[in-house]
């Protein structure tokens, strides 16, 4: 899996001759991938992000916490290109302009999003979710007449095999349970063969050894992509160890290692309350 | 080591399908041709006219059906304005049908009787070229492939879905009706097109042409359900059922749903098409009332009672409701309208699956996941929370 990984891309390690700008191509030459700067949203008069401002380098695992309504739901809507922000910026790596990008071409362009919810097509088999996942000329003319070559299925399996699914895979997915939906949706991400994996609660519903396994799973991600994993699991936060970011009413309340954060006295008040 | 395509079309069917449709075409283009012409009137398996003229007919819904399914059962659009488009190729060709009328016409003379009645003096110029057969193929095709691209461009562009689109469906379908209502339309206004007299110089009245026309249905259907059969089970129509069940999710993972309901649409659209052009003149007639909004409801009615995500429910619903129809229409007429009531209730409470769902409960068979056959109307466009 991982040697496919870099193929799709045309400017990883290709630091050197950054300076040319390549169009549609992620650039990666600043060691950035995700850029936000005074992202605000409101949604009648209620202003879901205020003056968001935030960046992810390539590589990093992220973690982002705030109490409900901070607007992490809203910020993965905007890099997604759900949701146009009303001011600000939104870059992918540095030439990537996201909000002049729609759903399809944001995915396209190496940016996978796992829901909530786990989102999943729930009468297609488990194979069938990630053939439909999978990094490939996605125009019509193509799916009318695309056969999986063998190099394609052996891609299927390595990701059943890591999301632990490989005997369900003839299954309808509708059957799985909830964590294994939750698995099968992070599988779909990753035969997407993204560089930013955007996850939102990954683990809630998820037993603590799934948990566990999952936490295991992003640590060995990062590095060749970056994950901003949204969460309200602190112990899960603790075992993914890297850098956490906390919202608060749409804009950045502190950042910093996760004792550092959970020491800061804004965020005890906002967590405790006044 | 990819498959030729042949092997796949072959491949999209299983063996029962294939003999299935083999008995089916033995049917319509062996059997009911020599009963039809070789055994004498009032011989115990003498087909009359009056049945091959009908069996035609439903062959061309059955056709309308299995489209209505391709973008209902499998992509989640219902569409309840497929009329216009199966009427609109019914003019396209009922056009040329009126050109060959030539000077046989009430008035004698190489304009259609109701442009004389008009006191129009030449052809307008929409009606350039359809003396020509090719030409009328084109066009049975181009116009409704048109209207079809051109509204749903606008309709899925703008996300319109659900029950929003149904009834902008029916809105179209019923202006259209409006529009050839009028006189000045060009037309033939509420009259329509009728007293058809031949196609390609051959009499349309004569038994061998009722055969043909016959014939050439049941092979667009056979056409259409290959054709059907091998769309939803490519992984186009995986990317469709995918739509239908979670459509958010198919925008996040790299697809432009818009383009993908763009091109089932317009194809179903032109399949209705092509079987209006085949329906016009084996029934003789085509006028405005094709376009009625009770019409377009009456092709989901045969989806539905069939059952949806099937295609060959499609066919089933067609014949079932059509074959009661005739029966009703001639033995009780007062009551059509309660029994069709009947029907579509008794089919939307005790058969959610239809005919073809119900037969697969007694068989005791769940639909093979690979099928996507069973639509969850309770699985709408999930996105994350608000």
């Amino acid at each position: 899996m991982s040697t496919t990984m870099h193929d799709g891309i045309a400017s990883s390690g290709r630091a050197g001759d950054s300076h040319v700008l390549r169009p549609g191509e992620l650039d990666l030459s600043h060691k950035v991938i995700l850029y936000l700067e005074d992202i605000s949203v409101s949604f009648d008069g209620f202003k879901a992000l205020n003056n968001l401002s935030l960046t992810i380098d390539a590589g990093e695992l992220r973690a982002i916490i705030g109490p409900n309504g901070a607007g992490k739901t809203t910020m993965m809507d905007v890099i997604t290109g759900k949701t146009r922000p009303d001011t600000g910026k939104a870059f992918f790596g540095q030439t990537l302009d996201l909000t002049r990008m729609n759903e399809p071409e944001i995915a396209h362009a190496g940016i996978g999003r796992k829901f909530q919810k786990p989102t999943i097509f729930e009468n297609h088999s488990v194979f069938e979710n990630l053939e439909l996942a999978m990094k490939t000329d996605k125009r019509v003319w193509k799916s009318l007449f695309a056969q999986l070559s063998g190099e394609e299925r052996d891609r299927v399996s390595d990701t059943l095999k890591r999301i632990r699914l490989q005997t369900e895979a003839d299954r309808p997915a509708g059957l799985l349970s909830h964590g294994q939906k939750q698995w099968l949706e992070i599988g779909m991400l990753l035969m997407q063969e993204p560089r930013l994996l955007l996850l939102d609660e990954p683990v809630a519903g998820m037993t603590d050894e799934e948990t566990e396994r999952t936490a295991e799973l992003f640590v060995s991600l990062a590095g060749q992509h970056s994950l901003v994993v949204v969460e309200h699991d602190m112990s899960f936060v603790e075992a993914l160890g890297g850098q956490v970011t906390v919202l608060h009413e749409g804009s950045v309340l502190a950042e910093g290692s996760l004792a550092k954060v959970q020491a800061d006295p804004r965020v005890i008040e906002v967590y405790l309350g006044r | 080591m990819r498959t030729p395509l042949s092997v796949r079309l072959f491949q999209s069917l299983p063996r029962t399908g294939w003999l299935a449709l083999a008995i089916f075409a033995a049917v319509a283009w062996i059997a009911i041709p020599a009963a039809h012409l070789l055994l004498p009137e009032g011989h115990a398996l003498h087909v009359s006219a009056y049945t091959v003229t009908l069996m035609g007919k439903i062959l061309c819904y059955a056709v309308v059906a299995v489209a209505m399914d391709l973008i209902w059962g499998y992509a989640g659009i219902l569409s309840l304005g497929h009329g216009v488009f199966f009427a609109l190729g019914g003019y396209a060709f009922g056009m040329y049908l009126m050109r060959g009328i030539g000077t046989d016409g009430s008035y004698g003379v190489a304009l259609p009787d109701f442009m004389v009645f008009l006191d129009w003096k030449e052809l307008p110029w929409f009606w350039v070229g359809s003396d020509s057969f090719l030409w009328a193929l084109i066009m049975v095709v181009a116009v409704p492939g048109l209207l079809a691209f051109v509204f749903g461009w606008f309709a899925f562009r703008s996300r319109i879905k659900g029950v929003y689109f149904s009834i902008i469906t029916q809105a179209l379908t019923y202006a259209t009706m409006l529009l050839f209502f009028r006189n000045e339309t060009g037309f033939g206004g509420n009259n329509g097109f009728t007293d058809f007299k031949r196609i390609l110089g051959y009499d349309i009245t004569s038994p061998q042409m009722r055969l043909v026309l016959f014939g050439l249905s049941a092979a667009l259907l056979i056409a259409v359900l290959i054709l059907g059969r091998y769309l939803v089970t490519s992984k186009f129509g995986r990317v469709l059922a995918a739509i239908r069940d979670a459509e958010s999710r198919v925008r996040f993972i790299g697809y432009q749903p818009t383009q993908y309901k763009l091109a089932i649409w317009t194809l179903s659209a032109v399949l209705c098409a092509l079987a209006g052009a085949l329906y016009v003149p084996q029934v003789g007639i085509i006028n405005p009332s094709e376009m009625s909004p009770a019409n377009s409801i009456e092709i989901a009615v045969w989806v539905a009672v069939g059952g949806r995500g099937t295609l060959i429910g499609g066919v089933i619903g067609a014949f079932i409701v059509n074959l009661a129809k005739s029966f009703f229409t001639v033995s009780f007429p007062d009551y059509w309208l309660f029994f069709l009531g009947f029907l579509f209730i008794g089919v939307t409470l005790f058969l959610p699956d239809g005919v073809v769902g119900l037969w697969r409960k007694l068989r005791g068979r769940r639909p093979a996941a690979t099928e996507t056959a069973t639509p969850t109307p309770a699985a709408t466009p999930q996105g994350a929370k608000a």
